[in-house]
């Protein structure tokens, strides 16, 4: 390791802890609640972005069913508060091992697949969850679980009164899904995942253990995302297989990665900073008429900002070179 | 359950399932000849049952004669896909894959938004047409007439695509294209040409089917989501690119929900469909017709 790399990397920490600082601060002047959900939403989508590309853009594996983690740790978490009283911080953490056990398990056959049909056993592997949670009478079927609202409280993690517990709680599973990435960015793992990323055939030959490495990635992945799942459920306090569990939603998870710079440390928060808010605004300013148009700018957005930045938007802030075309 | 019943709901499978096949030729086509996903592949759809929509509704013209007529407008409308979005995608230096993903992906929400905007979230059908509703027996067994002509111009489709691909000049600089892109520069074969042409008949293909499908399928903006999938699954299970694997793998496809829907409850169909995926992909990790 040379300095510059320490020092670069000593600088990203700082810089990340003055942004969460930063972000931790608007909401003193920031008081209305309209933007403070779009505040929310927008950590939420971040982290949850942040843990796709860990799979995705570190470790090359595109997966296009994530959606199958984010609903797994929302209804686990909603399951175990409403049929048994377990506390969410408890559904939380039971829906990220599952998931990642889940993940590791599917990981076995799918990790053999290659490219297109790797992604296309995760959106089907997805769909036959969201299928059968449909069909799950037990756990609401189609229309899902209303969580009741007992009182405003940390320790069922509810809150009516006010979305800052919820903001709060979002920018700390942000920043934890970044200092994960950050950490893992510069450790074997982050080695042995862009070696499997950028050829799987000679890192193989260089004694990186391919599967593993998937498998690792894939369960840290599912994990994050289930956490966030989890944190959705009582977010909202009520879930639906189409709304956790849809195959779009997959899709929106990974978009402000890949907008913001796929297997890069600061694409998914820049992507979510970026589309969350452009969403929710044109959705709450032109897509009232239910016409669509909200859709219409939204789907020019990222034709747009895909094809004129394949990179990502990160490379623009970037300082040196070097880092963007890594 | 009676040997009549099986035999009855596995002919309607048959049925469907080449209506699936002509469904995702398309799709196999654009793959085989760019390596490209396209994932507006279901809008595609979607506005080619809306076209045939407007020309019963509005001309008075029969879905069964408007198919041509949607098919050669779908024919321009994948070629300018091509030439505005797909050319661009292609040419990207980072990400390729990513950036084909989601601008398709892009411009399948944007083709949302417009038919919301245009034709109103509202489902429509077309009722009394040639074909709607009318059943033909067939030694005892019911076959729905739509789904017949359907399963004809599906298997008439792939016969021309066949001959189209062997035996024409531009069905050969087609497979050229697909084999090395870069040498059939040399030899003086324009690529965006190809490509775009390559656009326009997968998009043909699809917009065929749309017609058909307009005839016993509800029409609504987000009609083109659940047969997209399908279309993915019929195109993978059958091999990336291959042509003859689409065919195949729409057949498998809509026998597989038929025997799926007589043991399991309806809203489960589409699970076994996903099911057969896995196990042929974990047995054969490029489908089955996919070079290996």
């Amino acid at each position: 390791m040379d300095k510059d790399f320490t020092s670069r990397r000593r600088r990203e920490l700082i810089i990340a802890a003055f942004f969460a600082a930063l972000a931790a601060t608007v909401p003193l002047f920031v008081k209305d609640v309209y933007i403070q959900n779009i505040m929310v939403l927008t950590l939420m989508y971040a982290a949850l972005s942040q843990a796709w590309n860990i799979l995705s853009g570190y470790c090359g594996q595109i997966s296009l069913g994530h959606a199958l983690y984010f609903g797994l740790g929302a209804y686990t978490t909603a399951l175990l508060f409403t049929k048994f009283g377990v506390l969410p911080w408890f559904g939380m953490l039971a829906g990220g091992v599952i998931s990642a056990v889940i993940a590791m398990a599917l990981g076995y056959p799918c990790f053999r697949l290659g490219g297109h049909y790797f992604s296309i056993a995760t959106i089907v592997i997805a769909e036959i969850a969201l299928v059968l949670f449909q069909n799950w009478d037990w756990a609401g079927a189609a229309l899902g679980i209303d969580i009741p609202i007992h009182r405003d409280s940390w320790l069922t993690f509810q809150f009516t009164r006010s979305k800052l517990p919820y903001f709060y709680f979002a920018l700390v599973l942000a920043c934890i899904a970044w200092l994960v990435t950050w950490w893992l960015e510069d450790s074997k793992w982050g080695y042995w995942w862009r070696a499997v990323k950028d050829n799987p055939s000679a890192a193989e030959s260089l004694g990186v253990d391919v599967f593993n490495s998937k498998m690792g990635a894939a369960a840290v992945s599912a994990f994050l995302t289930a956490i966030g799942g989890s944190f959705y459920a009582q977010f909202v306090s009520y879930i639906d297989p189409e709304s956790v569990m849809g195959f779009q939603f997959s899709l929106l998870m990974a978009l402000p990665a890949v907008l913001g710079g796929i297997g890069t440390l600061w694409g998914p928060v820049l992507g979510a900073v970026i589309l969350i808010p452009l969403t929710e605004l044109t959705r709450s300013y032109i897509g009232g008429s239910g016409r669509g148009v909200d859709l219409i700018v939204y789907g020019l957005m990222i034709v747009l900002i895909s094809l004129a930045r394949p990179q990502g938007l990160v490379g623009l802030f970037s300082v040196s070179k070097k880092a963007v075309s890594r | 359950m009676t040997a009549e019943t099986i035999i009855q709901s596995l002919a309607s499978g048959l049925l469907m399932g080449l209506l699936y096949g002509l469904i995702a030729v398309g799709l196999a086509l654009i793959f085989g000849l760019m390596d490209v996903v396209n994932f507006a592949h279901g809008e595609f759809l979607m506005i080619a049952m809306y076209a045939t929509f407007f020309l019963f509704a509005y001309v008075s013209i029969d879905p069964l004669l408007a198919a041509p007529l949607v098919a050669a407008g779908l024919f321009v409308f994948g070629a300018l896909v091509y030439l505005f979005v797909v050319r661009f995608a292609v040419r990207a230096k980072a990400n390729a894959g990513m950036v084909q993903i989601f601008s398709t992906f892009g411009l399948a929400i944007v083709m949302r938004g417009l038919a919301q905007f245009f034709f109103t979230p509202d489902y429509r059908s077309i009722a009394h047409s040639w074909l709607g509703g009318k059943t033909i027996s067939v030694a005892g067994i019911f076959l729905p007439e739509p789904q017949l002509v359907g399963a004809l111009v599906a298997i008439a489709a792939f016969i021309g695509l066949y001959f189209f691909i062997h035996r024409t000049d531009f069905g050969r600089a087609l497979e050229a294209t697909r084999e090395d892109a870069g040498a059939v520069a040399l030899v003086g074969i324009d690529k965006n040409r190809v490509f775009a042409l390559g656009w326009g008949l997968g998009a043909g293909l699809v917009g065929l089917a749309g017609a058909i499908m307009a005839v016993f399928f509800y029409i609504y903006p987000d009609v083109g989501a659940s047969f997209a999938l399908i279309a993915y699954v019929t195109v993978a299970l059958g091999g990336f690119g291959s042509v003859f694997g689409a065919f195949a793998g729409g057949i498998i496809v809509g026998l597989v929900e038929a025997t799926t829907a007589m043991i399991l409850p309806p809203s489960l169909k589409s699970v076994g469909v996903y099911a057969v995926y896995l196990l042929v992909v974990f047995i054969r990790p490029r489908g089955l017709f996919g070079s290996m």
